[in-house]
């Protein structure tokens, strides 16, 4: 007769040649099962003399133990390489695209005016907006512009068939003057008018159209009324703005001296970059001054009290220069191999 | 403006290089947009004289010149030129030198005979395109002068770009001047003496329209020879000026204007009748221009005429009839002060400008017409000889502009430029530009110089000191002020979110002009009578848009023919229609819209989808995210760009705020659209609103669901069906959600069948079974008595 090591030792063999579960559930009913070896011996103890029983019990129990570990670890063994088959059998080609869905994207001039925003609000000013359809006052008159003034021989403007006072906006200015005249009313009763700070981004409309002209284009116009607002913080405004939308102080900023019939002293506003493609060329970017005293006035503004400045600028241009964008139509024809690109 | 670096140098001198004295121009106010070199670069030419020129031994076309150029012998070069002759005097590019593309002058041989040399025509010096012959100098020109010397080539032509207000720098004068300011540099003025009249005849002189005209000075001269040449330093002044020589009269009259600033007139005297009126037209006057052009002038457009007829538009341009010609032998000058206001915008009227005119209409120093006209006496006396009579002044001095002191506040100049400067230091700046300063109590008391029309104002003069003190010397500070939080609305997003939701469910945004074609209105939005430019720069530009669609529409077409077939755009713009009492400009609605189109396949093509076609309730799904979790309604829509049985009209909160649908297969196949696109477009406003979540307590309950599903008639909307079913809902009906459409087999063909998942709940108890049983008995026999729907599967 087999030891009880014995009997051990053939069952792990037996376990081990088990391939899968059912016949590693044969193999254990051929140790453990009514009938299997170990069974059968338990079932022997009862013939043997009580102090005898008493050890050779022991004995079997450990054999037992021995067996359902041996067993137990074959089981683990087995549900182990099942699982790694089936995940083997479930693998994917990870390389295969995924699932697509392509995703639009915001105009670019979109893009810069959203960041123009955020960089303007983050000081305090709020987006303001007007008509496109203007007045001939709102656009020209109350802007110091009379009739016959020189300075509207610079704007080459669109009329409305059958209306001698409205226009296409040449520029974003009037929204000064509705601005202005909203916020007066709106602190009518008050003993201390707020300030005025706001940008009004939009389109203008001028007839001139070639590769650097569009006949409709974009500004932001900028406003800040205050107290005691000089030239030396539209400066500051200005410079910072442009560095922190170009991201770099690798930017020179220059105001030279300019004439706008609405701010006086005016300056226009050049950059030049220090590096790059466009390194040290003066770039004109936009027009800027403090507001004209007839401007505060039409504005219902007392301009002893109260200065401002005021700048408009080209978000257009500000565009093609971050973006390296050399052709300004490109802007304005709805080509989606172009548009794609700022996504 | 342009003129020649040289030429204002004689004015004042600064010792700068041309670069930093355009810089310093530019940053003064005039702005410098060009600054040429005159001639390109070239070395090693000189003046030199032919002395003898013969035929080449073996060429008929050369000739063999023995050429004196300063070198103490005479050198044999052989010259193709036709015009090379004995004595003439030619430029001479000598062995070493390097002519302009850096081609080098060495000894050579032609056709067997050697030469030294190279004479040259003005192309080859790149003066001019000149190349018919030799350059030909004058006889007085110096033998072995460097010729760049000799004809002031190391000149650059400056571009000035002048804003309108700085008229007084439309001159050398006027250059010089604000030079002279900024650089302190002392300016040497053109000093005229008066030319003593040698006779006294004159012509009288009225001004019929002293407020147009204060004041015209007219003198005679004599015995001149109009065919005397004008000499090559003036002719050389006026080209690099930008102005053809013409003739020696002409030519003198363009260079006062040139270095003082004044226009001036030469009539031919002998044309002349009676005396010179200064006057408004007479009915059906006309006037033959120097340009050709005859015109009747306007009522407000100012005339020089003599007794008989008018001559010329004052200010603007002389007439053809009254003007000196070659054979004029007897001048009358003109120089005479025109309001701005009595030129302003007239020449432009007759659609041409004059430098006359732009002058004039900017404002011309009115105590200049004396110096200018003794001017240009002299100069006719030097170079076309004669003698002239005496100046006849007309003058209306209560007419002449007034130049009132205006107050600058020391403390409000420094308040609103931001700096730190002192009065003295203000004061001398001012005095810099010829404003005379009075000190009054704290203020100075300004008064301008009779060539400044821009010094009204306070800021005027504030503008003036931030100029002089420069602008690169204003400090940029970052500004003060009171912190102070903005508004941040909630129940309103900003037009951004809208922006990149529609980009995130795959549409590109695009700008399209807000001016379209008229028949793009006629076609899409049956407008015949759309708003009308006046003046578009082109036909296809023509109308205002009234919708974005058919510009989205555009996009579609290009980017097909560029072989894009799924295009899915969007754009937010403003759109424009006629409205009588429109806001804020009344006759015009001008709403912000935003507008959407879809075409071609759902998805981009891949393997891992079935490709299928973008269809209307893709488009609907779009729409129904950019709003949600607010519900939008739709009902059924006739449109003209629409498919009549595929358009909505979108309706939110009981407004219609837009339309969606697909286009109207005619426009699909009329335009050439492939297939046929999916469009939506709603007032912005509306995507804009949006709501503030509010805490609605979750049941703890379970949820029970029961499936219903109604057959009704085909035409039927499902969005009736789903309100007959809310309407009658018991209260523990928490949703109810359309989950299938079945229209085919086992079904009527006039039927379709609407599957609705109910799910019903209660917050404080559990729903008994005989409840939920009542609650979709409830619902199905409201169907069936109001929609005549059946449940389906309960017998035909």
């Amino acid at each position: 007769m087999e030891t009880l090591d014995q009997l051990v030792q053939e069952a792990e063999a037996d376990f081990a040649a088990a391939v899968d579960g059912a016949a590693l559930e044969q193999a254990k009913a051929r140790y453990l099962g009514k009938s299997g070896s170990l069974t059968e011996r338990l079932k022997a103890l009862g013939k043997l003399a009580p102090e005898e029983r008493r050890e050779a019990g022991a004995a079997i129990n450990r054999a037992k133990d021995a067996i359902e570990r041996a067993l137990e670890a074959r089981r683990t063994a087995l549900r182990e390489a099942a699982l790694l088959t089936q995940l083997a059998a479930e693998a994917l080609d990870v390389t295969l695209p995924g699932r697509e869905s392509v995703t639009g994207g915001l105009h670019p001039v979109s893009r810069t005016l959203e960041r123009i925003e955020g960089l303007f609000r983050s000081i305090g000013f709020i987006v303001a907006d007007g008509p496109e359809i203007e007045t001939d006052w709102h656009n020209f008159t109350a802007l110091n512009t009379p009739e016959n003034h020189p300075a509207r021989s610079m704007h080459d403007t669109f009329y409305l068939e059958g209306h001698d006072d409205v226009l296409l906006r040449t520029h974003t200015s009037p929204v000064q003057i509705r601005a202005m005249q909203d916020h007066v009313a709106r602190h009518a009763g008050s003993e201390h008018m707020p300030e005025l700070r706001l940008i009004a981004p939009g389109r203008v409309y001028r007839v001139d159209s070639d590769a650097t002209h569009s006949p409709m284009f974009h500004q932001v116009e900028g406003l800040w009324v205050g107290e005691n607002v000089s030239f030396a913080d539209l400066k500051g405004v200005i410079a910072d703005f442009l560095r922190k939308f170009f991201e770099t102080e690798d930017l020179q900023v220059r105001f030279r001296p300019s004439f706008f019939p609405f701010t006086e002293p005016s300056a226009e506003i050049d950059v030049a970059f220090m590096s790059g493609a466009l390194e040290g060329r003066w770039l004109e970017i936009a027009g800027c001054g403090m507001v004209h005293p007839n401007v505060l006035r039409f504005g219902g503004i007392d301009p002893e009290r109260y200065t401002g400045f005021a700048f408009g600028m080209g978000p257009d241009r500000l565009t093609m220069l971050r973006y390296g964008v050399n052709d300004l139509r490109l802007f304005f024809e709805g080509d989606l191999r172009f548009l794609s690109q700022f996504r | 403006m342009q003129f020649s670096e040289q030429w204002l140098r004689t004015f004042v001198d600064p010792q700068l290089d041309s670069a930093a004295l355009g810089h310093l121009l530019t940053m003064a106010g005039l702005e410098v947009e060009e600054a040429d070199p005159a001639a390109p670069d070239f070395s090693g030419v000189v003046v030199a004289q032919i002395v003898e020129a013969e035929k080449h031994p073996n060429a008929d076309k050369l000739k063999l010149c023995k050429v004196e150029a300063g070198t103490g012998e005479l050198l044999q070069i052989v010259c193709g030129a036709p015009n090379a002759a004995v004595g003439m005097k030619v430029p001479c590019a000598r062995v070493g030198a390097v002519l302009p593309g850096n081609f080098a002058i060495k000894p050579a041989k032609l056709r067997g005979v050697e030469s030294f040399g190279m004479l040259c025509s003005a192309r080859e010096l790149g003066l001019s395109e000149d190349h018919a012959g030799l350059y030909a100098l004058p006889d007085d020109a110096p033998v072995g002068t460097d010729i760049r010397d000799y004809l002031g080539l190391n000149d650059t032509l400056f571009t000035i770009k002048l804003t309108p207000n700085r008229a007084d720098c439309l001159s050398l004068t006027g250059v010089a001047r604000e030079l002279a300011a900024i650089t302190d540099v002392p300016l040497k003025q053109t000093l005229v003496d008066p030319v003593a009249p040698a006779f006294d005849a004159r012509r009288a002189i009225v001004l019929d329209a002293p407020d147009a005209c204060p004041r015209y000075c007219g003198r005679i001269v004599r015995g001149v020879n109009a065919k005397a040449p004008t000499p090559e330093w003036m002719s050389r002044r006026l080209v690099r000026s930008g102005i053809r020589s013409i003739s020696a009269l002409v030519d003198i009259t363009n260079y006062v204007m040139l270095e003082l600033g004044q226009p001036l007139h030469a009539f031919d005297n002998t044309k002349l009748e009676g005396a010179i009126h200064v006057r408004f037209p007479r009915e059906g006057e006309q006037v033959l221009l120097l340009n050709e052009q005859t015109v009747t002038p306007a009522a407000d457009t100012l005339l020089i005429a003599d007794e008989r007829r008018a001559l010329a538009l004052a200010g603007i341009m002389g007439g053809e009839d009254s003007g000196v010609t070659l054979e004029t032998s007897e001048v009358f000058l003109e120089s005479a002060f025109f309001a701005p206001a009595a030129i302003a915008g007239r020449a432009r009227a007759y659609g041409f400008s004059s430098d006359a005119s732009h002058r004039f209409e900017r404002g011309v120093d009115f105590d200049l017409a004396r110096t200018a006209i003794e001017r240009a006496t002299r100069l006719v006396l030097e170079i076309c000889g004669g003698e002239a009579g005496p100046v006849e002044e007309a003058v209306a001095h209560d007419h002449l502009p007034a130049r009132p002191a205006v107050r600058l506040r020391p403390a409000r100049a420094r308040r609103l430029l931001g700096i730190d400067l002192d009065d003295a230091g203000i004061q001398s700046l001012l005095e810099r530009v010829h404003l005379q300063v009075a000190r009054v109590g704290e203020d100075f008391h300004v008064t301008p110089p009779s060539f400044r029309f821009d010094i009204e104002l306070e800021e005027d003069l504030i503008e003036e000191l931030a100029r002089l003190h420069g602008y690169d010397n204003i400090p940029a500070v970052a500004p003060q002020g009171g912190l102070m939080m903005l508004p941040s609305a909630e129940d309103r997003r900003p037009v951004w979110d809208v922006r990149h939701a529609l980009a995130a469910r795959g549409y590109q945004e695009v700008v399209n002009f807000a001016f379209v074609e008229d028949a793009w209105e006629r076609d899409f939005c049956a407008n015949e009578r759309p708003i009308r430019l006046a003046n578009p720069i082109a036909s296809q530009l023509s109308v205002m848009r009234s919708s974005l669609i058919p510009g989205l529409a555009a996009n579609l077409v290009t980017n097909r023919k560029r072989q894009m077939d799924r295009v899915r755009v969007f754009e937010i713009g403003r759109c424009f229609e006629r409205k009588a009492d429109g806001e804020p400009v009344a006759g015009f609605h001008q709403t912000l819209m935003v507008a959407a189109l879809a075409a071609g396949s759902a998805q981009p093509e891949q393997w891992g989808e079935r490709s299928r076609q973008i269809d209307f309730y893709d488009v609907k799904g779009d729409l129904e995210a950019l709003f949600a979790p607010r519900q939008l309604s739709f009902e059924s829509l006739s449109h003209p760009a629409l498919h009549p049985g595929r358009a909505a009209t979108v309706r939110l909160d009981g407004h219609n705020i837009g339309i969606l649908g697909e286009l109207h297969p005619v426009w699909v196949q009329g335009y050439d659209m492939g297939s046929a696109p999916v469009v939506f477009e709603i007032e912005l406003n509306a995507a804009l609103a949006s709501v503030l979540p509010r805490y609605s307590e979750i049941s703890r309950m379970p949820a029970v669901t029961r499936d219903l599903a109604l057959v009704v008639a085909l035409d039927v909307p499902v969005a009736r069906v789903l309100q007959v079913l809310r309407e009658a809902a018991p209260g523990v009906v928490r949703e109810i959600n359309l989950f299938d459409v079945y229209h085919g087999k086992g079904i009527d063909p006039d039927k379709k069948s609407l599957a609705f998942r109910i799910l019903m709940q209660d917050t404080q108890r559990t729903l008994e079974d005989a409840e939920v049983d009542a609650a979709v008995a409830a619902l199905v026999r409201q169907a069936e008595v109001v929609l005549g729907a059946r449940l389906r599967g309960s017998g035909e």
